[in-house]
């Protein structure tokens, strides 16, 4: 069994066992990462570039930590810092960081398909690390890691995904996987954040957030995203909160030992309550520490020999 | 090599381990996947009957060491490498089926310091059958088996469902 796929662009056309592999590939690097020395030889001689058009920390230094463990050498690219604010177009961008003999080019960036269409363009693999509203394979994974970590299996697995999903990337690759795997997923949101359609996927769309969560196992939140107040998705910060925040009464509705989730970063008091966010059924800094090892596993795995 | 010889080898292996190392102070066995994870198990049973203490073991994969990485199209699926002790100031046996070209033993030994600075490292092997590309050579040898470069020698063991037995199939 092995990844034969020059790029990583969205769950949808991944198998089961394609899946499995990356989770148990996972397992060995996360062995690794808690070694006194966390570094292995496997990616010597290769360049990974992260391109980020788009404002990240967690991700993009998840990334870099990921392919330095791996002995790459990494290379950050944002646009206030390159070419692209004097007009130049993605791919003659990419195609620039592709002479330089790039492997691997991970790419953030506001327009959903913009890594398929770089992809398409260049040689060296891409790996999505999110585009626009579309995927953020790599976040579903880690998310998948650490529900597996916590000893849950995904065949019928009741999991909860509250918030803004249609404006949501890491809902969208969440729904793609977990779908795949059997978990049986329950969207919640306000009516205005809730793409139309969406139960094509499989899923059930609930607008009442007490009642999606009885007897959930793994309740996911999104991160409202406060920049789009302004377009009417929602009266208030405080009614949104009311109603889809998660609170210390809330996750008691739901199965007990339930885990709390959060792609971050988070915004306390809005959708989520602070003594959830740090209270032990949390997960969420188990998620970024999974991060690391999981994007060594994907690195790894689309580093074979072009 | 059958079942017995197996067996024999791997009794004289052990004696060898303690008689070199006079006792099991500071000694502790790492197998390398798959089959040397095996055999040092059972170096491991082997000791504790002679000497009556259980000696520390650890299981080693060393895909991520390996030097030809770049080179493969496809990359080899990962075990888990699980040394639950301090490997430092110990002396550590390592433990493989095959010895041939070397080349694993050289990523064992740069996996094994990656955990550690161990006082010494030795090499227990159930075969050697020549053909070194590296300057390589095993501390404690089940037999030598004289090969041509083109056979191949396949160690089969209970732990995988086969009987104990040392095969050399022909190009």
């Amino acid at each position: 069994m092995s990844l034969k796929r020059k790029d990583l662009l969205s769950l949808a056309p991944l198998s089961v066992d394609e899946i499995r592999l990356i989770l148990e590939t996972a397992d060995s690097f996360k062995e690794v990462t808690g070694r006194e020395i966390k570094k292995v030889p496997a990616l010597r001689g290769r360049t990974v570039v992260n391109l980020f058009f788009e404002p990240s920390t967690r991700t993009r230094t998840s990334f870099e930590l990921a392919a330095k463990r791996l002995s790459a050498d990494v290379i950050n690219f944002s646009p206030s810092s390159s070419s692209v604010v004097k007009g130049e177009t993605l791919l003659d961008t990419a195609r620039n960081i592709e002479a330089m003999q790039a492997d691997i080019i991970v790419l953030r960036h506001s327009s959903a398909g913009a890594a398929e269409t770089l992809a398409r363009g260049v040689k060296s693999s891409v790996i999505n690390a999110g585009d626009g509203w579309h995927e953020h394979p790599t976040q579903a994974l880690l998310d998948l890691y650490t529900i597996r970590e916590r000893g849950l299996s995904f065949d019928g697995l009741r999991v909860a995904i509250v918030g803004d999903v249609a404006h949501s990337r890491v809902a969208r690759s969440n729904i793609q996987a977990l779908t795949k795997l059997g978990a049986q997923v329950r969207l919640v949101g306000p009516p205005t954040m809730m793409p139309c359609g969406v139960e094509k996927l499989g899923v059930r769309v609930f607008y009442d957030l007490d009642e999606a969560l009885q007897g959930a196992q793994v309740i996911m939140m999104l991160r409202l995203q406060l920049e789009r107040q302004g377009r009417a998705l929602f009266p208030t910060i405080r009614e949104y909160a009311r109603l889809y925040g998660l609170t210390a009464e809330r996750v008691k509705i739901a199965e007990p030992g339930a885990i709390v989730m959060h792609p971050g970063p988070i915004n306390r008091g809005v959708e989520i309550a602070p003594e959830v966010a740090d209270s032990l059924s949390s997960v969420i800094l188990d998620q970024v520490a999974n991060g690391v090892a999981v994007r060594m596993g994907i690195l790894y795995l689309m580093s074979g020999a072009n | 090599m059958d079942a017995g010889d197996i067996a024999r080898a791997l009794t004289r292996i052990a004696h060898e381990i303690l008689e070199r190392n006079k006792g099991v102070h500071g000694l502790a066995l790492v197998g390398i996947r798959t089959g040397g994870v095996y055999l040092a198990h059972r170096l491991v049973r082997r000791i504790q009957d002679i000497e009556g203490v259980t000696v520390p073991s650890g299981e080693l994969d060393i895909t991520l060491y390996r030097d030809d990485l770049a080179l493969r199209k496809e990359q080899p699926v990962l075990r888990r490498t699980s040394v639950p002790f301090d490997i430092s100031e110990k002396i550590i046996v390592l433990v493989d089926d095959v010895l041939f070209t070397g080349r694993t033993i050289r990523a064992a030994m740069d996996g094994l310091i990656d955990l550690g600075r161990p006082a010494e490292i030795q090499l227990a092997v159930l075969v050697d059958r020549g053909h070194r590309q590296l300057p390589i050579r095993a501390s404690y040898i089940g037999k030598n088996l004289p090969t041509s470069r083109e056979e191949k020698v396949q160690v089969m063991l209970e732990e995988d469902g086969e009987d104990d037995r040392v095969v050399i199939l022909k190009a």
